[in-house]
């Protein structure tokens, strides 16, 4: 139970020691993780009431930024790692920050099964179309045929739509925006906030050090114009032709269904158990 | 009081002892031959508002017990070889960032998927070495069903205490055995809780060690802000890239096991100081090696028996020490030789040394355990 009542600031979650951040100039993280700060504000969290977990990659570095508590794991294991914090201390809002590579590839199993589960944890995914802290290397979200430094010709493989493979496999609040429409990402956040069971914002970002630089889209404005155009409102997307809608990214909610959580239906197991150790 | 004895297997003791040590979470994935673990746990916890979770594979798992121990909870998790394969990395985050957990390992013959319902000790070099980067760890062997119970209560108890994970190498002979294990009561044991910091501090440092080298831990949700760490990090929690820094958490994360050898260093002796021949090992092998001793005791050797309770970190001092004046040793192990290395590192040149192995997943029998003896004794 986070306590609402209280005022908190978005200012208390930043450790100032620790800035101005390292991400380079233009990439979309700074607004993703401030975004992520108005949210906690609204929803009247407070830093000793959220666990931020965090995986490995640039986006993984954020919790340096931040007082709350934080937990930084290795690269692809922030969901299992998050899924042990909730069930142990379910009083907590437990969030984790994860890269495509970290979110989708590497951890695509994880990403799956927590999904399935409905564990009552947000995945907030900044989706950057690549491995920004290895230098830049394709993940499973590069747009098909992308140059980056390990698909110089062209990345041969399609991209993985982690909101569709997420909302099939599961999870009853799903989201994308871009870092072009800021304004979405606090709001999409504080929806998933206040959701029961699993919910997942992706949110794609400009990375012009590397799939910006390496796709004639260098420059930071450059990519916001270009996340803008590429992007779809999903109510429109019925009225579009497969071919109109291909390398597009869907923005909207996908899924936001009231349901049963794992939380919820593991407490009702654990009523079960009782019962029948009661009635032996 | 009427004591509790119950006839059951060793996988099954190794759930009760965790009970009553204190452990609430249990994350694993089905594997041969530790399953009745996970079986008894899904059993058990739920009935105590506990949470068994079956988890995508063993990578989640030990993911998911290092967060409930992150979240309060004492946890473990069980497995066999491949499992235990896959949980290295993550074994590297609960050393790195001081995060209390028990793991299973209930070892079977490998490599790979090897023989999967039978016994071997062929991971005992991997306990100690498994995961990259320089560090020690605890590793625990038990050899009866009643040691299923009381080293798992062990383990619990020194991984709150040294704020680590503690691997609990079984093996298919030991997990597998069927004998009388007393159920010791809450009161009849210690129970060991991680260490909390003072009350009122101006600031809390997540890794600001005490004089023991271990630095209280906080849950989520109490008085001061957590934070965990798998990079190279300074007392703030804060990663870091100065040498100072890195040098000094590696030595202490190295030395708070080290230097409480004396502490987490267990071993049960037979005949040990009296005898001309003594036999080392651990796990199902000191089965083996105490009808051995018997039967040879007859045949009018004197053989004596060291029974390794915690095989890491080595007991190469006393070893050194006890092996001192003897005409030989023999080291059994359900592998090629692997314990013998440390052996032969820490007994005195002049005193051979020999193994007696089996990896052809069979146990070992005290026939060969004699077999070698008449080796060592006509040497
Ligand atoms: C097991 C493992 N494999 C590889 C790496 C190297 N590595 C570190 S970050 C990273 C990719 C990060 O990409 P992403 O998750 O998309 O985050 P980004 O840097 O793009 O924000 C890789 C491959 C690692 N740390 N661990
Ligand atoms: S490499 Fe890309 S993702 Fe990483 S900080 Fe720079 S712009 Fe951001
Ligand atoms: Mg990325």
């Amino acid at each position: 139970m986070s306590k609402r009542s209280r005022e908190v600031s978005w200012k208390a979650f930043l450790r100032e020691e620790n800035l101005p951040h390292q991400w380079c100039p233009g990439c979309g993280y700074g607004v993703i993780l401030k975004s992520m700060l108005y949210a906690f504000e609204k929803g009247g969290i407070a830093p000793k009431d959220v666990v931020v977990v965090t995986g490995i990659g640039c986006w993984g570095k954020a919790d340096d930024y931040l007082y709350a508590n934080t937990v930084h794991v290795t690269h692809g294991r922030a969901l299992p790692v998050a899924t042990g914090i909730k069930v142990a201390n379910p009083s907590m809002k437990v969030i984790a920050l994860m890269g495509d590579g970290d979110s989708a590839t590497i951890g695509g199993n994880h990403l799956i099964h927590s999904s399935r589960r409905n564990i009552d944890v947000v995945a907030l995914v900044a989706n950057n179309l690549n491995y920004g802290m290895t230098g830049g290397q394709y993940s499973c979200t590069t747009p098909l045929y992308s140059r980056t430094s390990t698909s110089w010709y062209g990345d041969p493989e399609p991209a993985l739509d982690i909101c569709r493979l997420s909302e099939t496999a599961g999870a009853s609040f799903v989201a994308r925006t871009t870092v072009y429409h800021a304004a979405m990402i606090e709001k999409y956040i504080g929806m998933a906030l206040s959701h029961e069971g699993f919910s997942l914002v992706e949110v794609i970002s400009p990375c012009p050090t590397y799939f910006g630089r390496y796709n004639k889209l260098s420059k930071a404005p450059q990519m916001l114009k270009w996340l803008k155009e590429q992007s779809i409102p999903i109510e429109r997307v019925k009225d579009l032709s497969e071919e109109n809608l291909k390398e597009k990214f869907v923005t909207g909610v996908f899924a936001d269904k009231k349901g049963h959580s794992f939380l919820s239906r593991y407490r009702e197991i654990q009523s079960r158990a009782r019962n029948e150790l009661e009635s032996e | 009081m009427k004591k509790k004895v119950r006839f059951m297997l060793g996988n099954e003791a190794i759930v009760e002892g965790a009970l009553l040590a204190g452990a609430t979470f249990f994350a694993g994935y089905p594997i041969t031959p530790s399953s009745e673990v996970a079986e008894r746990a899904s059993r058990k916890l739920p009935q105590i508002g506990g949470c068994y979770l079956q988890m995508e594979d063993e990578i989640a798992s030990i993911a998911a017990i290092i967060g409930a121990s992150i979240g309060g909870a004492k946890a473990f998790t069980a497995t066999s070889g491949p499992g235990f394969s896959l949980m290295q990395e993550n074994i590297g985050l609960a050393i790195m960032a001081e995060v209390p957990c028990v793991i299973v390992n209930v070892q079977r013959s490998g490599p790979s998927t090897g023989l999967a319902t039978r016994p071997a000790q062929a991971d005992i070099m991997q306990a100690r070495w498994g995961r990259h980067g320089d560090h020690s760890v605890i590793a625990l062997s038990p050899a009866t069903v009643q040691e299923c119970f009381d080293l798992m209560v062990q383990a619990f108890n020194m991984a709150e205490k040294y704020r680590c994970p503690v691997l609990f190498m079984a093996d298919e002979t030991v997990g597998h055995l069927r004998e009388n294990c007393v159920l010791r009561s809450r009161d009849e044991v210690e129970i060991v809780n991680r260490k909390r910091p003072p009350e009122g501090l101006e600031e809390y440092f997540p890794y600001k060690a005490d004089d023991d080298l271990v630095p209280p831990m906080v849950t989520p949700g109490s008085d001061y802000l957590t934070r965990f760490h798998s990079s190279t990090h300074n007392e703030k929690g804060l990663p870091t890239s100065s040498p100072q820094e890195a040098r000094k958490l590696i030595k202490r994360l190295y030395d708070k096991i080290e230097k409480n050898k004396d502490d987490i260093i267990m071993y049960r002796e037979f005949d040990v100081t009296k005898c001309e021949y003594l036999v080392i090992c651990f796990g199902g092998a000191v089965r083996a090696a105490r009808q051995a001793a018997i039967e040879a005791r007859e045949e009018g050797l004197s053989v004596g028996v060291l029974q390794l309770q915690t095989v890491w970190p080595f007991p190469a001092e006393y070893i050194s020490e006890v092996s001192k004046g003897k005409r030989g040793i023999i080291v059994p192990e359900m592998n090629m030789g692997q314990i013998i290395g440390e052996v032969r590192k820490a007994v005195p040149d002049k005193i051979p040394v020999l193994g007696a192995n089996r990896y052809d997943g069979e146990p070992l029998t005290p026939k060969e355990i004699i077999q070698v003896l008449g080796e060592v004794v006509s040497l």
